[in-house]
């Protein structure tokens, strides 16, 4: 075996692009990039979306996806050029030498097969295993991934397991060929930041004992410091910063990796609570037509005047929920929801205009949340026609005013959201919902699709925007990091409960439940040796107990 | 129980329920149809004594709904009554006709599903080349054009100009299995052509679909041929459409069989409708409808319930 097993040069990745209203033309995705990886070493790539680092991980294995093609460059695996053997020669390296574990599990497994068929398919077809050896693999993969009953998950569907669990049956599967190398693309993004932390330690463990390369892809720098021993930043195709783990993490020298290591850098004081509440949350229990269970129960918050509650919790624990219960979309079978001074009618239909005025909300998919049809000034406009009236010059006025407040020109009037940038869609939103002017803003998770940098800049958005409108903001979120940086206060919640609920500082306070203490303490932090150092203390905790 | 049986439960009572519907609008439509069917069968020149007497005979002057509940409680017993035209047994004359027609189109269901799946999958493997647009151009020819033309068109040709096959499907008992595969080649043909074109593109839009999946690309990064990553994996998941559209198809040989049979003169169902229908004998026109009703019912019925079980969520549930 060579010493490098893997030995990217001067990659360049092209596309063909199909702007609306603009002839097809070939764009360059990745600009010439070169790295080399050891046997047994990871390489973290990171960068944002758009950054190219999917695609450059699956040109390892010589695959483009949709229009995607390699357009220059050399990838050499085990000393031969990929791109020149053909699909032949790109058919025996894939599943074989090279493997590949996909963003979301869920997704990634052919619903339509048993996991252990799904698992093994490839160690047979490539005449790596028999059968029984390939199962017999699997199952111990299985174990040391910590699936439970590894002997009898394989006989599952995919549907039929977690989330978590499959994103484990999904690194069996890349290991079971007993690969050189295996490219993990996002392999724990889709997972709620508890899990996270169990198969991002189940993950490197796996690669430490199988002495597998891995080319680890991620856009959250603290995770890829876990688990990479090398490190390379990628900006829109371009190598940014390449080098060692700790040199990235402890003394980036570009100034883009520091904007990534420094991220979150907004320092929100937490206001006291005014005697003014603006949404009382009452004794709220819901469940869902046809199930038998309560989704909410006993749910009981406030949020005052010009203020921030920030709800969080997993996937799952009703967070969302609370928001189409105060929203109407979704009636509560047991108490009551005042606002701005009076009981809110439980059913949308029902509810005076006023009211609906006064409540707006911000979703997280800005892109479907806007009519592709309409341009900019009309998405913005609406809403000042149906509840002011405003017409012709004076609407117009309003629009380039509340265009001005999101920090965008009123060059934007006639654009369509397919023309805007992810940050800019959602900002589009937010000045949709200013323009009803409400007491009341739902925000649910309106970052969690965004990059962290351009989160950033809607979150500071939505904190200046407090100071000038003097409006409220319920702010579902599962990202801690978020919490910390906009809430006043805080509520946790957990199985459809509110599992702790006060001021921020108080939350965020030790002592803490068990369950605060496991999402506080899940969240990867930008430091070396962290993971180890949580699993560890976990383990000596549940040994103590 | 398993939420599966009381889906497929579910479907079996639907499917019943629409039968009867169907039973009640076949009635009521075989009932507004203008004329009489006592002066049909006597003629202009009937005097108006025997007209009442035969209206008395054949019960005609029964409400409605009587005469529906009884033909219906006969019908479900087998007994479909006589045809007004000879007397016969419309049940026994049914029976030989519809065991020709089911040899017929099942004839044709084995030939035309298999090859126009097979088509389909051929026409996703070589997508947007030669081999897809081929296919593509062929069959949507073959649907485009009215099909007693090709049945004349191939009779002209095969049978006449080269001498294969006979030009009339004339089956009986006494023919061998092989002889009645020989006489019915031509029909069949036709058929096959008409009812390939829809089940090959729906296959290949359906497999277009599923092959967008992340799934598939997982089984590409195996390493594994285009054919294997198709067959293996799109297609278990692309079942649920190709099924319904096949049992439309299906439903479409038995039912809309009527103009090939009477091209090639078969003695199936198609032809005994036709007849009867020009002579105005209702109760052969409503046994015929109820049959045909029940055919298209169940083939849907049985579409659904192979969705159903097609579907991994719903055969293993959590």
């Amino acid at each position: 075996m060579s010493e490098t097993l893997l030995k990217v040069r001067g990659l360049k990745i092209g596309a063909t692009v199909f702007p609306p209203g603009e002839k097809p033309h070939d764009i360059t995705i990745v600009h010439g990039v070169s790295f080399d990886l050891a046997p047994g070493k990871v390489l973290g790539l990171i960068g944002e979306s758009g950054a190219g680092k999917s695609t450059i991980g699956l040109a390892a294995m010589g695959y483009g996806r949709g229009g995607v093609k390699i357009t220059g460059g050399e990838v050499f695996v085990n000393g031969r050029d990929i791109l020149k053997g053909g699909i032949k020669g790109l058919r025996e390296l894939r599943g074989a030498e090279v493997t590949y574990v996909a963003q979301s599990a869920a997704a990634a497994f052919n619903p339509a097969k048993k996991l252990m068929e799904q698992v093994t398919e490839a160690a047979i077809s490539h005449g790596k295993f028999s059968k029984s050896d390939a199962e017999k693999r699997a199952v111990a993969l299985f174990a040391k991934l910590g699936l439970p009953d590894p002997e009898n998950i394989g006989e599952r569907y995919p549907h039929q397991v977690s989330g978590g669990q499959l994103q484990r049956v999904m690194t069996a599967l890349a290991l079971c060929p007993e690969p050189d190398l295996v490219v993990f693309d996002e392999p724990t993004t889709a997972l709620d930041v508890t899990t996270q932390i169990d198969v991002l330690a189940a993950i490197k463990e796996a690669i430490r004992d199988t002495g597998v390369a891995a080319l680890y892809i991620t856009h959250d720098l603290a995770v890829v410091a876990q688990v990479s021993d090398h490190i390379m930043v990628l900006r829109g195709g371009n190598t940014v910063e390449y080098g060692d783990t700790d040199q990235i993490i402890n003394a980036p020298v570009d100034d883009y990796t520091r904007a990534l290591v420094t991220v979150r850098s907004i320092d929100h004081e937490e206001k006291s609570p005014s005697d003014n509440p603006v949404l009382q949350v009452k004794n709220i229990t819901a469940r869902y037509k046809g199930t038998n269970f309560d989704v909410l129960s006993d749910i009981n918050v406030e949020l005052h005047a010009g203020q921030t509650l920030a709800v969080v919790g997993e996937s799952g624990s009703g967070k969302s929920t609370l928001a189409r219960v105060i929203t109407g979309l979704l009636p509560p079978s047991h108490g009551s929801i005042e606002f701005g001074g009076h009981t809110l009618t439980p059913d949308l239909p029902n509810r005076p205009m006023e009211d609906l005025r006064e409540l707006q909300m911000i979703y997280q998919m800005a892109d479907v949340a806007m009519n592709p049809r309409q341009t900019v000034g009309t998405i913005i406009g609406r809403p000042l026609e149906l509840y002011f009236g405003l017409r012709g010059e004076e609407k117009r006025k309003r629009i380039r005013e509340l265009l001005e407040e999101i920090e965008m020109g009123d060059g934007f009037v006639d654009r369509y959201p397919a023309e805007l940038s992810g940050g800019q869609k959602q900002r589009v939103c937010i000045a949709r919902c200013l323009a009803a002017k409400p007491k009341l803003i739902i925000c649910d998770e309106v970052t969690s699709a965004l990059d962290p940098l351009v989160a950033d800049g809607i979150l500071k958005l939505l904190l200046d925007l407090q100071k000038i409108e003097d409006v409220s903001y319920l702010f579902i979120t599962h990202d801690l990091a978020t919490v910390r940086a906009i809430a006043d206060s805080i509520a946790v919640m957990y199985q459809g409960r509110v599992v702790r609920y006060g001021p921020k500082s108080e939350v965020l306070a030790p002592p803490f439940d068990d369950y605060t203490d496991l999402l506080l303490s899940s969240v990867p932090e930008m430091e070396l040796g962290w993971l180890e150092k949580v699993i560890s203390s976990r383990k000596m905790e549940s040994a103590g107990n | 129980m398993h939420p599966v049986l009381t889906l497929v439960a579910q479907r079996l009572a639907l499917g019943i329920l629409l039968l009867f519907a169907a039973s009640a609008l076949i009635f009521v439509g075989t009932q507004i149809l203008p004329g009489d069917v006592a002066q049909s069968i006597l003629g202009q020149s009937a005097t108006p004594e025997s007209l009442a007497n035969l209206r008395k005979e054949l019960g005609l002057n029964e409400p409605a709904l009587s005469r529906y509940f009884s033909w219906l409680g006969n019908a479900l017993q087998g007994d479909l009554g006589t045809a007004l035209t000879n007397g016969r047994d419309i049940a026994e004359s049914l029976g030989s006709r519809l065991g020709n027609t089911m040899f017929l189109a099942g004839t044709a269901a084995v030939i035309s599903v298999p090859l126009a799946i097979f088509l389909g999958l051929l026409a996703v493997r070589y997508k947007d080349r030669w081999p897809d647009k081929l296919i593509s151009a062929v069959t949507l020819t073959s649907i485009s054009i009215p099909e007693f033309l090709i049945g004349y068109v191939l009779m002209y040709f095969i049978s006449v100009k080269l001498g294969w096959f006979s030009s009339v499907a004339m089956i009986n008992d006494g023919m061998s299995f092989f002889e009645k595969l020989n006489a019915i080649a031509l029909p069949v043909m036709v058929l096959v052509m008409v009812v390939l074109a829809h089940m090959m593109r729906m296959t290949r839009a359906a497999i277009l679909n599923v092959m967008q999946s992340a799934y598939i690309e997982t089984a590409e990064l195996k390493g594994l041929s285009g054919f294997q990553v198709i067959a293996k994996h799109a297609f278990p998941n692309a079942i649920s459409p190709i099924v319904n559209v096949v049992m439309l198809n299906l439903a479409y040989l038995v039912v809309g069989v009527v103009v090939v049979e009477v091209v090639f003169v078969y003695p199936g169902m198609g032809q005994y409708l036709v007849d009867h229908v020009s002579k105005r004998d209702v109760p052969v026109v409503q046994a015929c409808g109820l049959i045909f009703a029940a055919v298209y019912i169940g083939l849907n019925m049985l579409a659904d319930i192979i969705s159903i079980l097609a579907n991994p969520r719903l055969r293993h549930p959590k």
